[in-house]
């Protein structure tokens, strides 16, 4: 710990072991349960928080649970001894959380769920959630489709890992954007776990069984790293990807506003990483003028497509 | 005497210069409350490096008990929300289980004379496939025990709490020092580990103890299974990933010889909490990386490894470590 963090987490310490109310302080001091730093996005969404945490003079303290719930119970627990003012949770898995939550409940310390939901029976026992509407990132990316390709479009599709609730949502979103199109299909449809390599193998055996790829129009892929290894796998198969198969995916991670730059994909939704930063706000407004916060909050789904691609890319480059 | 000794002064002299100098640091850290999560946090931990004390004091090792705590809570989860089962009929037959696989992996190592590694190896992996074939979900425990035990927690002056799952962590520490120190079992492990021809020359019964020793580590990884699975409410295939490890490390750090015959079992509890207060720390400061848990117990393991050759090595010299 470097000194000068030092000081403003002793400075609030201070006062509340003499009892004042911690919001009188200048800074809030909140504890954030990261899940782990498995990917680029994870790392992105810890790196935005740190950003907000500093632009919101907020104290923030990360544990990384190298993606292991006992891990981020017990960074909880310690959150809650070390008396913070607001504690963020990446949960790791949707069950198990309720005597942690209620020992934060007991001590009063408002809880804020950042990207992922959980199941519990006492809904109470958190403030609020922090999430995207993964059935509208399917709906926009669907509608987008429609629109490039005239409402025409023989479509593959890899899901994501099965059973993940971004796989179900983001189909269901999608499913229900070409509906309204009746010359929009899914032909096939098959699991690549949300990885390249995945992503890869379906795309080759997608294109096999059709016509060597001539009879697919464009490929839907559940994450942009699926889509990456679908590019990969039509650039194979000796096609153009983006122009002979088009190429849309869902997250907005750097590597896909390339591949758009370059020509090769035509359209993503960005899974905003800047989960923090609405739960920061409405913090700092709970703590403030007590304005009890909506209990889901959700980040904004924006989609983009290659007019602006190079740009998108250079800006969040730093990020990942 | 005082070599025997000397392992156990240092660890528990780590701990009590750690816990001073983060509560230097950090004006919270000194409290009932900070103390009281150790033994929470920590109480599945405690439990299991009990019964590895007893495998690692014989000569052996147990890398299955990571496996069996999940296993275990799989299957309480299974039976009490799926089967409707009482949750104290479930918790009987959890151990059972537990027991028997032990047992099955202690008889293996003696017929067959097995290195205690590979088999163990091999229970962990089966153990963590069961886990699998029970069920692919997390399945949240509802039952009505299960959110009453948060509440029956002792109060201690300064927002402590002692949980239900900390007193049983510390109940199996204290039978743990009773078995390894005032019983005929515990003469026999050490006596195992020190030398296994000599023990048996002596008429200790080898099968017997080996079979005990291993039922005992995989019974109480049972028991720290369903403290797991009050600890998180939840019973999940994934859990526990890695445990086995961090036992051997508390063990070690606590100062018994992997070699076996030397140790204690008060030494493996300070251990467990020296794991414990790394980890505390890391999370108080809330800016170093938790990875830097893992470095911290990496250079405490070597440096404890390092102590005990040189200890070895003096007593060799000596005649004996007794």
């Amino acid at each position: 710990m470097t000194p000068k963090s030092t000081i403003p987490a002793f400075g609030v310490l201070a006062l509340l072991m003499t009892g004042t109310a911690a919001f009188a302080a200048d800074t809030l001091t909140v504890g954030f349960a990261q899940v782990g730093s498995e990917s680029g996005w994870r790392a992105a969404e810890t790196k935005v928080a740190k950003q907000k945490a500093q632009q919101d003079n907020v104290t923030l303290k990360i544990s990384d649970a190298q993606q292991k719930q006992e891990n981020e119970i017990k960074a909880v627990r310690s959150f809650v001894a070390q008396g913070v003012d607001g504690i963020f949770i990446a949960p790791v898995v949707a069950t198990g959380w309720d005597s942690v939550l209620r020992e934060a409940k007991d001590a009063n310390i408002p809880v804020f769920l950042l990207d992922r939901q959980i199941e519990t029976s006492d809904p109470s026992l958190y403030t609020a959630a922090v999430t995207s509407d993964t059935v509208l990132e399917g709906h926009m990316i669907g509608d987008y489709l429609a629109k490039i390709t005239n409402n025409k479009c023989r479509i593959v599709e890899l899901q994501g890992t099965v059973g993940s609730s971004p796989a179900i949502n983001r189909k269901k979103g999608f499913g229900e954007a070409i509906a309204a199109h009746p010359d929009m299909q899914i032909v096939r449809s098959q699991s690549g776990d949300f990885t390249r390599s995945g992503g890869k193998q379906v795309m080759e055996s997608f294109i096999k069984a059709e016509n060597n790829g001539h009879d697919i129009c464009a490929v839907f892929a559940h994450n942009d790293d699926m889509g990456i290894g679908a590019i990969q796998a039509i650039k194979e198969a000796g096609l153009k990807p983006g122009t002979d198969i088009k190429v849309v995916s869902i997250d907005g991670v750097p590597d896909m506003f390339k591949a758009m730059a370059d020509g090769e994909a035509n359209g993503t939704v960005e899974l905003s990483p800047n989960m923090a930063g609405p739960a920061f706000k409405a913090l700092i407004a709970l703590k403030t003028d007590h304005t009890q916060p909506q209990k889901w909050i959700k980040t904004p789904s924006t989609l983009y497509t290659p007019a602006t691609a190079q740009a998108e890319y250079d800006r969040r480059k730093p990020l990942y | 005497m005082s070599l025997r000794l000397l392992p156990l002064l240092v660890t528990i002299a780590t701990f009590v210069l750690g816990a001073i100098l983060c509560s230097l640091q950090f004006p919270h850290f000194a409290s009932t409350r900070v103390f009281t999560n150790l033994l929470t946090d920590n109480a599945f931990l405690g439990i299991v490096a009990v019964g590895m004390t007893f495998v690692i004091l014989s000569g052996g090792i147990d890398l299955s008990v990571g496996s069996v705590i999940a296993f275990t809570c799989v299957l309480l989860a299974i039976l009490i929300e799926r089967d409707h089962v009482p949750p104290f009929v479930a918790f009987a037959i959890a151990l059972s289980v537990a027991g028997l696989f032990g047992a099955a992996m202690g008889a293996l190592i003696h017929v067959f004379r097995l290195p205690p590694f590979i088999v163990t190896l091999a229970g962990m992996f089966f153990a963590r496939g069961m886990c699998f074939v029970l069920t692919t979900d997390s399945i949240p425990i509802g039952a009505p025990l299960y959110a009453q035990l948060y509440r029956h927690a002792i109060d201690l002056p300064g927002h402590g709490k002692l949980s239900v799952i900390a007193i049983i962590m510390l109940l199996v520490v204290a039978a743990g020092m009773v078995i390894a120190h005032r019983t005929r079992f515990g003469t026999n492990v050490y006596a195992l580990g020190g030398n296994r021809v000599s023990a048996e020359l002596m008429g200790v019964k080898v099968g017997r103890t080996t079979i005990a020793i291993y039922t005992l580590s995989s019974t109480l990884a049972g028991l720290a299974g369903i403290v797991f699975s009050f600890y998180t409410g939840a019973g999940s295939s994934l859990a526990a990933t890695g445990v086995e490890l961090d036992t051997i490390a508390a063990v070690v750090i606590g100062g018994t010889l992997l070699s076996g015959g030397v140790g204690t079992v008060f030494g493996t509890f300070v251990g467990v909490l020296i794991q414990g207060l790394i980890q505390t720390y890391i999370t108080f400061d809330g800016s170093l990386s938790s990875w830097w848990t893992k470095i911290a117990i990496g250079a405490l393991l070597f440096g404890f490894i390092v102590m005990q050759r040189v200890l070895v090595a003096v007593a060799g010299r000596r005649g004996s470590l007794a």
